[in-house]
């Protein structure tokens, strides 16, 4: 019997009380985005949003709880966009969304930062068990900088690989990593670079004790990207059953899956909020779908970030997957 | 010289040269300072500023903005869309099937109440008639009306209620179709649909097309339809957008310095061609001559006969003696243009080329 995991890939949108307060202390513009040194108002103001968000997920029972991400102005590219060696330039379209990120360009070695680190000690004072930390996938973030400095794109990918195993090793205990790898399937590797992503993510993982999941998103991988995926040393990977449900099942049919996976059922790009039945029906007929559905863990899931989406309604999404999971199991006990 | 009937309806009677290049504007502009003050005032519980204020402050930012595009020069005026806050909500606000729930980003700490539709829409109040009967009667120049075309509602709404976009946006077609009849009922002679979602999903030009045929559909002939799509890979939808049924196409060019005019001499434009001469996303005044030079390239695409001219796109993000400085150095440059046209001082590619073709 699987163990259901509620969960979310982090990366939520601000409280409508800290979306003002934080514009007004900031400002609108390119420059006055998050800069990793920000003063005691502006952390005072984000550690109260974090413990904002931090309650919801409790209160909502998840069955893992993250740091929010709140600080990421620029969404997946943040831990290169604070970075002392990288220049933010433009803004730039965030995939294929109306959402726009500072065009990181690395000008210098990716040395050691530690500020997601710090992100995450401050939200494990509030977290019991279950903490569960947030990356870019070594490739997504990759594909959305610009190199100025290594040259060569596969070494590039390795360096933004060391460089995330470095932040990561520096977390506090964390149950569970998500690597966020939308790039995987939004602009595929090429012939050559794709089976390197499985040695990036590996180095990833195995900087930290926690099991790892690896989640693109928006589609489905194309399946030698998937079938090079499934070489890289994690726990699970992750399924956009929301974009693509025939794509992705033609990838679990063919290719099989890692021991544990995660599964994006829950739209976090739309207002409408899915009910726990529904959500249910739908991981039932993804294990119904397969010949041998052995998972030892399957994470509940929305499919992308949820910062797309007004406050309220991500409220209600955490609430959603976690009385989904919650429902399965007591249907299980009946 | 040919003449365009559609558009040379705008012309006005003392227009000082032959040659005749419709100057105008894309829409919005940037509100007074006071008017921002006003609606604070007017969102403040604890202060009298009541609603019959906040109704007259429109009312004066309306007329002083239609005011200001007449003193720029330019032939057709909008009331630079003093009355709307953002282009989707605006709309929303007054479509049946609709409701808010609260900010969400678009990028850093700039946020816009992205509405859901949870119902199907229906068309309740009419959204612009008295906008348009206001800016008119204020006005001493012809009067534009901007609307947000229907493939740009959908794709900027969360959508709850239908099988996909493509559905929603058809019913919404008929809506806006519904708002340009009561429009052109009431006078309104030149309508642009503004369509910024197709420049970021460029695949789905050929909904935007059914969009527009339903909004077309019954309107009459001499009632003027432009389309605006800003910047954006316009090869991926050109020369497919010319079988829309619209008279005019409204092109951000400026801002990507005229790399893409290739795309449209390409295959011959053979709708009129509205084209952005100054730029919106930067504060600084272009002088006359290089507007000049812009407005040229222009004639490389269409004849004079079929060529608009306009900034690149709705100019409100910029600090408002910019935007006026824009509007007045783009008419000056235009007349400069018109005059060396009647000259015969200037070549036109575009009219010679298709002599060549024509033989």
């Amino acid at each position: 019997m699987t163990d259901l995991v509620a969960t979310t890939p982090g990366l939520f949108p601000l409280p409508d009380w800290a979306k003002s307060e934080l514009s007004d202390r900031k400002g609108h513009q390119k420059g006055d985005l998050i800069s990793g040194d920000e003063g005691p108002e502006l952390q005072d103001a984000y550690d109260r949003a974090r413990t904002e968000v931090v309650d919801v997920q409790t209160d909502a029972g998840l069955d893992r709880v993250v740091e929010g991400q709140l600080r990421w102005d620029d969404m997946l590219a943040h831990p290169l966009a604070v970075h002392d060696n990288v220049e933010t330039r433009g803004i730039v379209r965030y995939y294929d969304n109306n959402n726009f990120y500072r065009e990181p360009v690395v000008q210098d070695d990716l040395t050691f930062d530690g500020d997601v680190a710090a992100e995450l000690d401050a939200a494990a004072e509030r977290v019991d068990d279950g903490l569960q930390a947030v990356l870019p996938g070594p490739y997504s973030l990759a594909d959305l900088a610009t190199d100025e400095h290594y040259g060569d794109e596969t070494e590039f990918l390795h360096a933004v690989a060391d460089f995330l195993a470095g932040e990561a090793d520096a977390f506090p205990d964390v149950e569970t990593l998500f690597l966020l790898e939308p790039s995987l399937v939004e602009s595929a590797p090429d012939e050559g670079l794709d089976s390197e992503v499985p040695e990036a993510v590996t180095t990833v993982a195995d900087a930290v004790d926690a099991d790892v999941v690896v989640h693109p998103y928006w589609g489905a991988l194309d399946e030698k990207v998937y079938a090079h995926l499934l070489d890289a040393d994690v726990n699970a990977v992750g399924f956009d059953f929301v974009s693509d449900h025939d794509a992705n099942l033609y990838n679990l049919q063919e290719y099989g899956a890692t021991d544990d996976i995660a599964l994006g059922l829950l739209d976090g790009q739309n207002t409408l909020v899915e009910e726990p039945e529904a959500i249910n029906e739908r991981v039932d007929w993804v294990f119904d779908n397969l010949p041998v559905a052995e998972f030892d863990t399957t994470y509940v899931t929305t499919n992308t970030e949820t910062f797309y989406l007004p406050y309220s309604k991500f409220e209600a999404k955490v609430e959603a997957a976690a009385d989904a999971v919650a429902l399965a199991e007591t249907e299980v006990q009946a | 010289m040919t003449t365009n009937e559609n558009r040379d309806q705008f012309r006005p009677e003392a227009h000082p040269n032959d040659h005749f290049l419709l100057t105008t504007v894309v829409g919005s502009y940037p509100k007074p300072k006071w008017l921002n003050r006003a609606k604070e005032l007017y969102e403040d519980p604890d202060h009298e500023f009541d609603a019959e204020d906040w109704a007259e402050a429109k009312d004066d930012a309306c007329r002083l903005i239609t005011d200001e595009h007449e003193r720029a020069g330019l032939d057709v005026v909008v009331d630079g869309e003093m009355r709307r806050n953002e282009m989707v909500e605006f709309f929303a606000h007054r479509i049946e099937g609709y409701e808010f729930n609260g900010p969400v980003k678009v990028w850093g700490h700039n946020y816009f109440d992205k509405p859901s539709v949870v119902d199907d829409v229906a068309y309740d109040e009419s959204w612009l008639v008295d906008e348009y009967e206001f800016t008119a009667d204020a006005a001493e120049r012809p009067v534009k009306v901007p609307i947000t075309g229907p493939y740009t509602l959908a794709n900027w709404s969360f959508n709850e209620a239908y099988e996909d976009d493509e559905a929603l946006a058809y019913d919404l077609a008929d809506l806006v179709n519904e708002e340009i009849e009561k429009l052109v009922d009431a006078g309104a002679r030149y309508i642009q649909i503004d369509e910024p979602a197709l420049a970021t999903t460029p695949d789905d030009h050929a909904i935007v097309g059914e969009c527009l045929e339903r909004i077309a559909d019954s309107i009459e002939e001499d009632v003027r339809i432009g389309l605006h799509v800003c910047y954006g890979d316009y090869s991926r939808i050109y020369p497919e957008i010319l079988d829309y049924p619209v008279d005019e196409f409204d092109l951000e060019l400026a801002n990507g310095d005229y790399e893409q005019l290739d795309v449209f001499t390409a295959d011959e434009f053979t709708k009129d061609l509205a084209l952005g001469v100054v730029d919106a996303h930067t504060a600084e005044v272009e002088p006359v001559e290089e507007i000049k030079e812009n407005v040229r390239k222009g004639l490389e695409v269409v004849p004079p006969e079929r060529l608009v001219i306009s900034p690149d796109c709705g100019v409100k993000l910029l600090p408002r003696e910019v935007a006026f400085g824009k509007m007045r150095n783009m008419v000056q440059a235009v007349r400069e243009v018109e005059a060396e046209l009647d000259a015969g001082e200037i070549a036109v590619p575009a009219t010679s080329q298709r002599s060549a073709a024509d033989d």
